[in-house]
């Protein structure tokens, strides 16, 4: 740690340092760039991943907070807090042209703080309406309907964007510019389509059939759970984790109760840390079938779907007999899981492990060794791996790029250090590899539940808590492995009970960012597919 | 074997001794018309039960089961939800164009059925280039599919129409060149001629090596000309939602979807007249008891039977496939199917000049 507070105060000496979960460095916006260059370009540190980019709004000044991952250091995480004091027209230079997963999550960060990043290529709302008044995460955001009220009328120009562009006297200027060309043949995928997996709206310039460009229009279903939460006490916060990639609400409830558990100093019972990990193996099943369905689904394979289905239908009445739901499950709450297993749970986990294989060994017989479908997704959608660490690709997709990435492994959690299982990786990086990697894992998670499965401890459920939750004063941020990704959560506090800033840093909402990459150069046909081996949930993105 | 014309022949003398020609025949284009009608809507609710019932097989399900006994009353409770839905004019559209499409494609697809002999005499007119009409009225379906996707002023809808022009005109090569096939081993293009020309044995079996590849390249080509998956790309559901009828609602859809079931029975019927005898029933040459047997079931089951088991095999197709892609599609057709099939005529030529065949 010493080490990197020397090389970041020789690289910028006006930087200041805060111990905490992990190093916080303290930077002026005018030094950020310079810090920004060395840390991704210098060795000694070389951040490659950045793994959240959080807007904050401190009331006297607005900022953000940076949170970059090492690759080639075991993982090790640091954080960088930049702060503007202007609220009128706060501007920070961009980090796109660094780690081009910034791009899409900039323009989060200006949609809803309204900081402006200078030399951001695309400086759009990425949720709200263009016409939207204010910026509402902002502490002092007027939220009466008269301001915003629900307009009637379309959006005025959606293809107009704008990038501020440093000129050689250091002056700032908005240079205009659009989204696409006038004569390009740009075809509406969405929101209301059969194959975006939800209410996502797609802009894809054709060619022929062939696709030259993606733009992600996001926000149909976005329902401001981050500004929700802040109104919220730490246990009415939970729900809403299910609520976001309803595919991995295990994980993202694991996640968030880790999170206040850990700046609570709560030490959580073994069983419900054995439980938390059954059930969020058992989610990754259950999601990784559903991809399984979608993927063939969506290249008319509609059998397929049924399939996947089925077995998906076992581990959905596992979830019933316990948690009582089939979907929002709203089982893990502060300090462990909220009711003991059912009796049948044993039998029943049993039962799934044991069907699974020769089930697996059908869907490939059926589908994934079909000589159309390996030509529908063989070579198709490439994403390197560089591609993959820069766009922060984490999860499944990211695995299928050869890029091990996995939180289980990297940053154990729960009882993962406990079982083994290995990490799927495909070095494909098309299409195929991602969905492979996927059916793999599902053998993968079927093996941790056989390990477990016997293993249960016996004991309380959930630990001690305190009536009323209250965090002390900080930062944290904790990662879990969720179906798709890295998803993780950043919760600030000033010691009261309910957080000052609660983030979700949702991996599909990295995957839609490289829709564009991946597409460029395909069909139109290949565009759903790549959607659909990339298999990103909307509301998890339209958090 | 029972000819059907004894009856028409019938019915032509009774009219004629009580009325003038003219009448006559006016009266009995009618009862013709009304046939081939009902036999269209009878077939296509048949149909369209036929694949949710084959489809909820595939896939571990029921398929429908509420509407009468296992759901077969559902198709009429469909047909008539259809009939009374509403048709929703649409701006922009080239309305004339829009509303004709429906009608050329359900025109082609009935003129198409009327040339079908269903058994021996049980035909409206027996051309003497009936198959060559048969392809001919086949080719003005697209028409209509062009047109729809044009007139709709929706981008899904000309991509779908686009790739729906290409495709069936590219597999409509393969499939005249299997249909070539047969008819030089037949020697005749009249359809009655060429199924009693298979009295002795159907032709996929004395035709042996080359018509049974011709017969393989007619049951994918006729997948790929009724739009039926793989080759559902016009229409491909998840990704132009509906394809060329997107912007279709009401009766006009309903010409879409019936036109689709029925072009299935259609190239199926086809099939069974070409390769597997038509309505002649299936001998085993010695078995003197066993084909008396045969011989008992009339022609018009076996035309039927026939025609559902090669639609069976092409919605088998659709419920197991996933979808292939447009270049990978043209590809297919262009590099490996019409190659063969031209080779395959070929060799068919080859075995009817050297008698190297049953």
């Amino acid at each position: 740690m010493a080490n990197i507070q020397d090389i970041i105060g020789k690289i910028c000496p006006s930087a200041t340092f805060e111990q905490g979960q992990t190093l916080l460095v303290n930077v002026p916006a005018q030094d950020w760039r310079k810090l920004a260059v060395a840390l991704k370009q210098n060795s000694d540190l070389d951040f490659d991943v950045l793994s959240a980019l959080i807007g904050m709004d401190w009331k006297e000044t607005l900022g953000v907070i940076y949170y970059f991952t090492s690759t080639s250091r075991n993982w090790e995480m640091l954080s960088v807090k930049v702060e503007v004091a202007d609220r009128e027209k706060p501007m920070i230079h961009t980090v796109s042209d660094l780690w081009k997963v910034a791009n899409f999550q900039e323009r989060e960060v200006y949609d809803f703080y309204g900081i402006e990043f200078i030399e951001h290529p695309d400086m759009r709302r990425f949720f709200l309406r263009n016409d939207w008044v204010g910026y509402p995460l902002r502490k002092d955001y007027d939220a009466d309907p008269a301001v915003n009220p629900i307009r009637m009328e379309d959006e005025e120009n959606e293809d107009d964007t704008y990038s501020l562009k440093v000129q050689p006297d250091g002056s700032v200027r908005k240079v205009k510019g659009k989204v696409f060309d006038a004569d390009d043949y740009v075809v509406n995928i969405g929101p209301q389509h059969p194959s975006t997996h939800g209410v996502m709206r797609f802009r894809a310039a054709l060619d022929g059939e062939t696709v030259k460009k993606v733009d992600v229009v996001s926000g149909y279903i976005h329902r401001g759970i981050e500004k929700l939460t802040e109104g919220m006490t730490y246990p009415q916060t939970l729900h809403f984790t299910d609520r976001m990639d309803y595919m991995s609400a295990h994980m993202n409830r694991h996640c968030l109760c880790m999170c206040i558990e850990k700046a609570m100093g709560i030490e959580v019972p073994a069983r419900a840390q054995v439980i938390r990990t059954m059930m969020d193996e058992l989610m990754r099943i259950s999601s990784h079938l559903l991809a399984f369905g979608c993927t063939s689904m969506d290249m008319g394979a509609t059998t397929c779907f049924f399939y996947g289905f089925r077995e998906r239908e076992k581990v959905l009445d596992i979830f019933e007999k316990t948690c009582g739901a089939r979907m929002s499950m709203n089982y893990n709450v502060i300090g462990g899981v909220i009711a003991d297993l059912h009796e049948d749970f044993v039998k029943d986990v049993k039962e799934l492990c044991a069907i699974m294989p020769s089930r697996l060994k059908e869907y490939h017989k059926v589908f994934s060794g079909n000589i159309i479908a390996k030509n529908r997704m063989v070579g198709v959608g490439m994403l390197s791996k560089e591609d993959a660490i820069n766009y922060d690709i984490t999860g499944p997709s990211g695995r299928g790029s050869g890029w091990s990435c996995d939180t289980r492994k990297k940053h154990p959690y729960a009882s993962y250090s406990q079982v083994q299982f290995d990490e799927v990786l495909e070095e494909g990086c098309d299409s195929y590899a991602r969905y492979m990697v996927r059916m793999r894992e599902i053998e993968e998670s079927v093996k941790i539940l056989e390990q477990l499965v016997d293993a249960i401890p016996e004991g309380p459920i959930r630990a001690q808590v305190p009536k009323i939750v209250k965090l002390p004063e900080g930062r944290w941020y904790t990662q879990v492995e969720a179906s798709r990704g890295a998803f993780g959560v950043y919760i600030e506090s000033k010691g009261e009970k309910n957080p000052y800033r609660m983030h979700f840093q949702s991996p599909c909402f990295n995957l839609v960012g490289v829709m564009d990459l991946t597409c460029k150069g395909n069909m139109i046909a290949d565009l759903i597919v790549i959607g659909a081996a990339l298999d990103f949930v909307i509301p998890d993105i339209d958090r | 074997m029972f000819d059907f014309s004894v009856v028409t022949n019938w019915i032509n003398t009774q009219l004629l001794s009580i009325m003038p020609d003219w009448a006559a025949v006016l009266i009995e284009c009618i009862i013709i018309g009304v046939c081939v009608l009902g036999a269209y809507t009878v077939l296509a609710l048949f149909y369209i039960l036929y694949e949710r019932k084959l489809c909820a097989w595939f896939q571990c399900r029921l398929g429908p089961m509420r509407v009468g006994k296992w759901g077969l009353l559902q198709v009429f409770a469909d047909m008539f939800k259809i009939l009374i839905k509403e048709l929703i004019p649409l701006k922009g559209t080239d309305k004339f164009l829009f509303k004709l499409a429906p009608y050329i494609i359900i025109t082609a697809s009935v003129t198409m059925l009327a040339c079908l002999p269903w058994g021996k005499g049980m035909q409206i007119i027996n051309y003497n280039i009936g198959i060559f009409f048969v392809l001919a009225v086949s080719s003005v379906g697209i028409l209509g599919i062009l047109l729809a996707g044009w007139a709709s002023n929706n981008k899904y809808t000309l991509i779908g129409a686009m790739r729906s022009g290409a495709q069936m005109i590219s597999y409509e090569l393969s499939l005249g060149l299997a249909i070539i096939t047969m008819v030089l081993f037949a020697g005749t293009m009249n359809i009655t001629d060429i199924v009693e020309a298979q009295d002795r044995g159907w032709f996929i079996f004395t035709g042996h090596i080359p018509a049974i590849i011709a017969c393989i390249i007619y049951v994918i080509a006729a997948t790929a000309e009724t739009n039926r998956g793989p080759f559902d790309l016009p229409e491909a559901e998840h990704e132009l939602t509906a394809g060329y009828h997107t912007e279709y609602s009401g009766i006009h859809f309903g010409f879409f979807y019936l036109a689709e079931y029925l072009n299935l029975f259609i190239v199926s019927g086809i099939c069974s007249l070409m390769f597997l005898g038509g309505w002649m029933p299936f001998h085993v040459s010695g078995w003197t008891g066993f084909n008396e047997i045969m011989d008992y079931i009339p022609g018009i089951v076996w035309f039927l039977g026939k025609a559902f088991f090669i639609s069976f095999v092409i919605i088998w197709f659709k419920w197991t496939f996933p979808r292939i892609r447009i270049d990978q599609m043209l590809a297919f057709e262009w590099k490996y199917l019409m190659p063969i099939a031209l080779a395959n005529l070929v060799v068919m030529a080859l075995c009817v000049t050297n008698n190297w065949h049953f």
